[in-house]
């Protein structure tokens, strides 16, 4: 059985202007509606070829090309063209945005050239820890991320040992301020991203501590915003980058439970579109990339609604942090009884059983990132009239594999057919949505992790 | 952005006199790497020279000047601009002129963090005389692009560390007179207010809450809430409005449930546009914040209900999510989980 619905907005959109005649005089066109009216008219016209053709037809047009992606992405792999000069700074960024895209893909990768990579990152590791964006660069917080998850994508014991904890450890402590957040690198920016990382690394190799997390969780509360969604630096606008890195991080903390929670939920669930797609902050426009960091910081407020209706419920409805700010809430809901450790949060996090249906509409969203992300030659963009590259093919399929495994209770468990927009063989490997990595992946890393 | 335009005066550093005594240093790849980029050779020999004066941390003034191309070429290589701090540390520079390097730089690659980070570098070290340059300058990126994230994150901390708040709100009003839409602009309003209260403290949101000029939230918030009003019936489909009402309330919202105003705008859009997701939303906050509804708001809202009526003792809160299923077909399951969660003071 296949899937092949798909999904028409109603003309009543948050988003268009739907200009009404009888309230004051009509709007005057500003660049926010103009832009936004030319992106919804080509989404309309792809879209209005879905009409008027059978199942078959829809469900053809649906397709995941997936060979022409695996092209596209090992093509990147062995060699980039002169314009990539402007990335020669973000090297693990790219191993780590194809290789998981293949991972998503379920491509296996040959040892040669597994065994390629692992050489490639040991030369952008520093000797004092951490990974920087090429061999002899500086290490930074962002391409210690990417170098990390893509070793963990890797998953071989080869891989997985490759990376000098010890060293990374002091690193991660170097970069931390005195505020409680951290640096991007020796002496570089200060923001949400950098917290996100470096929380993340810790904690997917098992060195996360009191020391790295003390503080950083008051720095986070200081950026969500009076929309509900989270910012880059305190006082910045709401946006989905930022929101998921800061979600992820307070989870990972086991600090969610500080944030206001309903008005997060409330603004995330605000950002899908007429378009079907995500769009990063209030009244921009459409993104592919936000199909991750949007549908991402769904997927994790699906398993956190026991504490959101904890919050509603309490006598606190406002959210502001009236829990003191040195406070540092156990959040049992979240560790499960009785762990202690940190860097079991993020395992005890993905085995939790989700009660409730997502919170978006996971169909839409396949459909935007399929018929107008989704390039036929291989790759994705971040809209119809964009060129296709590697980040959002990364973020793409990251997020077309989160709205595919939405309806699963247990993490992994394969979904319905329904669930599934297109042929179901279009179905991706689940991820874990607080690193962003496969799923399979992260379970053989976080038992080799354990075992040292 | 290529490096590839007015290449062709260029001068390899080889056959430079002055780089005469330095050994380039080639990047160390490995034998097979991956994803290689065939660098140009320009690229490819600025920065092995970058290298060499790199390792041998020589903060010179050619060493300065090393840096200034290889940024030109690639401006998102944080190493480089790390250096380059350095340098111009070792050699005193005037940084009045490092701002000027900045200003072209940032100008075409108005998206690139190093850059910024460097300008509040900068910035720091020239301290409150360097005010009114930083927010002309990012005036002229925003006018460019009146949401540039990085150019808003500048702006504030120029503001809060700095000063220069005496002209923001006029500035945010102008923006928002040219385009309503501009989320960024509500939001920087937002934080003038803050900062009298709270020291410092966003763009619309910005400026109310943190300036220290204008009295704080507080006081703030009867002119705002009719300016918001005025916004939000001029379009009632502009979601910035709706969201900065709120804002005003934040952490506040027994107030919130007693203004008469907000639920007033919600009924006045409603009684033309009786689909507005906004205003539907913002009554169902409000009846969980535990709002009376008036018997007048219940009858509109009572007409609204299109399907089957409800049980007498439905709450009104549990009917507008009903609505709201229905005509927010993207967020029905939102709508539906709000629905099966209602606080138990909501009416």
């Amino acid at each position: 059985m296949e899937s092949s619905a798909s999904f028409s907005p109603s003309s009543c959109s948050p988003r268009s202007p739907n200009p009404n005649p009888n309230l004051d005089q009509q709007p005057r066109l500003t660049i926010t509606l103009l832009e936004q009216l030319k992106v919804e008219q080509k989404v309309a016209e792809i879209y209005g070829l879905l009409n008027g053709v059978s199942a078959h037809a829809r469900s053809l047009m649906s397709e995941l090309r997936r060979d022409k992606h695996v092209e596209f992405l090992m093509r990147g792999l062995k060699q980039l063209g002169p314009s990539y000069h402007v990335l020669d700074a973000n090297r693990p960024w790219l191993c780590y945005w194809i290789l998981h895209s293949i991972a998503l893909l379920g491509e296996p990768l040959d040892t040669e050239l597994e065994n390629d990579v692992m050489d490639f990152l040991s030369r952008c590791e520093d000797e004092d820890g951490g990974y920087g964006g090429g061999p002899g660069q500086l290490p930074h917080l962002a391409t210690t991320y990417a170098a990390v998850n893509t070793l963990v994508t890797l998953g071989s014991e080869n891989a997985l040992s490759s990376i000098n904890r010890d060293n990374l450890y002091k690193f991660l402590l170097r970069m931390k301020d005195s505020s409680g957040a951290f640096r991007m690198h020796d002496a570089g920016e200060i923001d949400v991203r950098a917290c996100y990382t470096a929380i993340s690394v810790a904690s997917i190799l098992n060195i996360l501590d009191y020391e790295l997390v003390k503080d950083v969780g008051n720095y986070i509360l200081r950026c969500q915003t009076y929309e509900g969604g989270i910012a880059g630096e305190p006082g910045s606008e709401a946006h989905g980058g930022y929101t998921f890195c800061g979600l992820a991080t307070m989870i990972l903390i086991n600090e969610a439970d500080r944030l206001d929670l309903s008005s997060l939920l409330d603004w995330v669930a605000f950002r899908q579109g007429v378009e079907c797609g995500f769009q990063g902050r209030t009244n921009k426009l459409v993104d592919g990339c936000y199909s991750f960091w949007q549908g991402g910081v769904l997927a994790l407020m699906q398993k956190l609604l026991p504490v959101v209706d904890k919050q509603l419920t309490s006598s606190s409805v406002s959210g502001e942090s009236s829990l003191g700010s040195t406070c540092n809430i156990k959040s049992s809901d979240l560790a499960g009884q009785g762990s202690g450790k940190l860097s079991d949060v993020g395992f005890s996090f993905i085995k939790r059983h989700t009660e409730s249906v997502p919170l978006f509409h996971t169909i839409a969203l396949q459909q935007y990132i399929l018929l107008c992300s989704q390039v036929l030659e291989g790759g994705f963009k971040d809209k119809p009239g964009k060129n296709r590259d590697f980040y959002h093919s990364c973020y793409c399929l990251s997020g077309l594999s989160v709205s595919q495994y939405s309806w699963s209770k247990d993490a992994g468990a394969s979904p319905l057919p329904t669930a599934v927009l297109g042929p179901y063989s279009n179905l991706l490997e689940p991820i874990h949505p607080l690193y962003n990595v496969v799923l399979d992946k992260y379970h053989m890393s976080h038992e080799f992790f354990s075992r040292s | 952005m290529s490096s590839s335009s007015d290449d062709d005066d260029r001068i390899p550093f080889s056959r430079r006199p002055e780089w005469s005594d330095v050994r380039p240093v080639p990047q160390d790849d490995g034998p097979h790497p991956v994803v290689p980029i065939a660098y140009r050779d320009d690229f490819r020999e600025t920065m092995d020279y970058f290298r060499a004066v790199y390792l041998a941390d020589e903060r010179s003034s050619r060493a300065l000047y090393l840096t200034t191309e290889a940024i030109e070429m690639n401006p998102g290589n944080y190493t480089v601009w790390h250096f380059r701090r350095l340098v111009l540390e070792a050699l005193n520079v005037d940084l009045h002129e490092e701002r000027d390097f900045i200003d072209q730089i940032a100008m075409r690659n108005p998206k690139n963090y190093q850059i910024w980070h460097h300008r509040r570098w900068i910035a720091e070290k020239l301290g409150p005389e360097a005010a009114d340059k930083e927010l002309e300058f990012t005036k002229r990126v925003l006018a460019y692009d009146a949401k540039n994230y990085h150019a808003w994150s500048h702006r504030q901390w120029v503001l809060q560390s700095l000063g220069g708040w005496e002209k923001e709100l006029d500035y945010c009003q102008k923006l928002l007179e040219d385009d309503i839409f501009n989320n960024s602009a509500w939001n920087q309003t937002f934080d003038f207010g803050l900062s009298y209260n709270q020291e410092y403290s966003k763009v619309r949101y910005f400026v109310i809450t943190r300036s220290p000029l204008l009295g704080g939230l507080q006081a703030m918030r009867d002119s705002e809430l009719s300016y918001t009003i005025e916004a939000i019936l001029a379009n009632p489909q502009n979601e910035s409005p709706w969201r900065y009402l709120q804002g005003l309330y934040k952490g506040d919202t027994d107030v919130l449930v007693s203004e008469n105003q907000v639920s007033e705008v919600c009924l006045k859009v409603l009684k033309i546009d009786h689909s507005c997701i906004f205003a539907l939303s913002l009554l169902l906050d409000l009846l969980c914040y535990g709002f009376q509804p008036s018997d007048e708001l219940k009858g509109v809202i009572e007409a609204l209900r299109k399907s089957e009526p409800a049980s007498s003792d439905d709450k009104l809160a549990s009917t507008i999510c009903s609505i709201l299923e229905i005509v927010d077909p993207m967020r029905s399951n939102y709508w539906a989980w709000r629905r099966s969660n209602l606080p138990s003071k909501a009416c």
